[in-house]
């Protein structure tokens, strides 16, 4: 279990590998990786800046992982989000569970990036050729954080 | 006393990242510190958004939480990571 917020690049298909970690009584293991787009709401994106909120931002995702791990058996459940400046191509954020069977790794993983993207303390700045805006949040991410709710 | 935190946007509007403010009974709870900024009006009107989200102790809470003398609130846009 860990979760890390960090300036630094990632490969997520070293995170994907690294979450088996030789632990032989896991039979499944899913992950999500984010990357930032060149396009969003009708505007090219040059790159953008990350914000986050220190020290909030670790306790909300390890608050997350906290819960995911109540929900469904899990044997292990990464979460690494970047923060400051980014490029186009670039991942931003990467989930992985490991657990005995593929559906509790399929599900938590899904209700990990739900939670994130509604409940943990990140804003995107998009750089665009009108100058640099705020991303709005979208009320399609809060439904399907919403649908976790009524299981 | 309260420590008010702002973030994002927020922070670029009021052209602040937070304060310190003198702890009073009107502050007992995270609206009250809200409507406390609110009645300053011009910029601080961004607070009155309803998409606004806040924390106390560095915990996602509702406008209905109460505080305490020497808690942290922190008021920011809807969160957009991922």
């Amino acid at each position: 279990m860990g979760v890390r917020v960090q300036q630094a690049a990632f490969d997520p298909g070293a995170e994907l590998n690294a979450l088996h970690a030789a632990n032989l009584g896991i039979g499944a293991v899913v992950g999500f990786a984010g990357y930032v787009r060149d396009f969003n709401d009708g505007r090219d994106v040059a790159g953008m800046f990350l914000e986050h909120a220190p020290g909030m931002t670790e306790k909300a995702l390890e608050k997350i992982v906290a819960e995911a791990g109540q929900r469904w058996p899990l044997l292990r459940c990464d979460v690494l989000h970047r923060v400051g400046p980014l490029e186009p191509g670039e991942p931003i954020v990467f989930v992985g569970v490991a657990s005995a069977h593929r559906e509790a790794a399929f599900e938590a993983c899904r209700f990990v990036m739900d939670y994130l993207k509604t409940r943990a303390p990140f804003w995107k700045k998009e750089t665009t050729p009108d100058g640099p805006r705020w991303v709005e949040g979208r009320d399609s991410d809060q439904r399907a954080a919403e649908r976790w709710q009524q299981d | 006393m309260i420590r008010v935190q702002f973030y994002a946007r927020y922070r670029e509007t009021l052209d602040s990242d937070g304060e310190q403010l003198a702890w009073s009974e009107r502050l007992a709870s995270v609206d009250g510190v809200r409507q406390a900024l609110l009645a300053r009006g011009g910029a601080w009107e961004v607070l009155a958004e309803r998409n606004l989200m806040c924390a106390r102790n560095q915990e996602l809470c509702s406008l209905a939480e109460p505080l305490e003398d020497g808690d942290e609130v922190a008021f920011f846009p809807t969160v957009t990571g991922g």
